[in-house]
């Protein structure tokens, strides 16, 4: 039996970098959308990022890194999701990723999309309601 | 996956089907009753604290505060936290978490947040049904953090055992603390940014307000005016005795049983009052409902007569003693 609800995204902002404008505006353009986004802050550990999301039963982790470290935390999201059954929730990520580690990202590391400057809220939108795995249980 | 295994997982201790469940009972449909019907006979075990108050008081701060306090107990505690819902979009930004990160990695404390979707009075819909969980589920203490409040969002006293409303200085004037509304339902006040100036004012007007109300205190308690500074953790211990000393004067005086038989019987006389409408809108046909409309749009008939047409045809007429 499948129910409807409202897409449940976690913005989380990994690592070191103190710029949450960006997430911000995604974030609002995902409630605007209709999505509850949960909202956790700045400087955020794969480990709390990964708890939230598990705590939460979020359908989508969008996160946003400006520092340059993608390739270490991204990864470990992802791991630590592998690890605690959590890899059915689509990963996205925003940011400064050249294309080539974007490309390692999405091959490797379990990263379903990664939006770069200039990429259009509208898109982000389009992806997630098109990729997220809806919650079922039977009873 | 099955309902009795993610029940049975979630009871169990495992988080990620602890989640599930919440989500299922957040629904509110037909599996999220069969759920309950499983969770019930664990519930009625922990102490529902309920926080309250307007926005920027400090309630998820205050929130994340005796969390830890009592985790350092060695009580374990779970935190539903409760934003608004868009009217527009129907999205929500759940933010409450940012204050909460200190309880980050702690396998004692489960943080949820929940977007009120739609309900006025300051809790979700299906808040209730998310505590009755996260009650089976064993969590010593289950606080929940309401929407930011007003003066009349006080659904919170209909789930929690202890309501901590919570004020911080230069908020209204005397008045304001004598209105009806959500000073009334406090059992603990907390007046949080206690390091501000006006605070001793604050005080005395919520004292004065108490007094007035002496002898007519609701359960025989007096509600004690606890000062924090929660971003710092100042008077959180006083804050958390408060909330134990109210939970022992329930227990001591019988109190308890009687508010959870009043709790359960409002809980029940909304589902009866939603499900006998839903009934009523099965068997009455669609196009007399709107026929019945149209009637009352011109006047020709009013909303108790209107009433009484549908009751009629479902029910006999000697059954009902409308009023």
């Amino acid at each position: 039996m499948q129910h409807e609800r409202p897409i449940r995204v976690l913005v989380a902002k990994p690592g070191l970098d103190g710029h949450d404008r960006g997430a911000k505006v995604i974030a609002r353009a995902l409630r605007d959308a209709g999505m509850e986004v949960i909202y956790t802050g700045l400087q955020q550990t794969p480990q709390m990022i990964v708890e939230a999301a598990l705590q939460e039963d979020v359908d989508c982790i969008g996160l946003s890194i400006l520092s340059g470290a993608h390739m270490t935390l991204l990864p470990k999201i992802h791991q630590l999701l592998v690890e605690q059954e959590g890899e059915d929730i689509l990963v996205i990520a925003g940011g400064i990723i050249s294309d080539a580690d974007a490309a390692e990202l999405k091959n490797n590391h379990g990263i379903a999309a990664v939006f770069g400057p200039g990429a259009s809220t509208h898109d982000i939108i389009d992806f997630i309601r098109a990729q997220v795995r809806p919650t079922t249980v039977e009873g | 996956m099955e309902l009795a295994t993610l029940v049975e997982k979630a009871l169990a201790g495992n988080r990620r089907a602890l989640s599930r469940l919440v989500t299922v009972v957040e629904t509110g449909d037909a599996l999220a009753q069969r759920a309950l019907a499983q969770v019930f006979p664990h519930t009625g075990k922990a102490h529902i604290v309920g926080v309250t108050g307007a926005p920027g008081t400090g309630k998820s701060t205050l929130v994340n505060q005796l969390a830890l306090h009592w985790r350092q107990a060695g009580r374990t505690v779970a935190i539903v936290a409760v934003d608004p819902t868009s009217p527009f979009s129907g999205g929500a930004i759940l933010g409450d978490r940012i204050r909460m990160q200190a309880l980050g990695g702690d396998p004692g404390c489960y943080i949820r947040s929940m977007a009120s979707r739609g309900s006025l009075g300051g809790l979700a819909r299906a808040t209730g049904d998310a505590i009755k969980v996260l009650d089976a589920a064993g969590y010593d203490v289950i606080i929940v953090e309401t929407v930011g409040a007003g003066q009349a969002e006080v659904e919170i006293t209909r789930e929690a055992h202890t309501v901590i409303v919570v004020e911080i200085p230069g908020m209204g004037d005397d008045i304001q603390a004598i209105k009806a509304g959500i000073l009334e339902i406090a059992d603990v006040f907390v007046v949080n940014k206690a390091d501000r100036e006006g605070v001793e004012r604050t005080v005395r007007q919520l004292r004065m307000m108490l007094h007035l109300g002496a002898g007519e205190h609701r359960d025989g308690w007096e509600p004690p005016i606890v000062q924090t500074v929660a971003s710092s953790g100042l008077h959180i211990a006083e804050a958390a005795a408060a909330v134990e000393q109210h939970l022992a004067h329930l227990q001591h005086n019988n109190l308890l049983r009687q508010r959870e038989s009043q709790r359960l019987e409002r809980e029940w006389n909304t589902i009866l009052r939603e499900q006998a409408l839903a009934a009523l809108h099965a068997r009455v046909p669609a196009a007399e409902w709107q026929q019945l409309l149209q009637q009352m749009l011109e006047r020709q008939i009013d909303p108790y007569a209107a009433a009484a047409r549908v009751l009629d045809q479902v029910f006999q007429p000697s059954d009902i003693d409308v009023v």
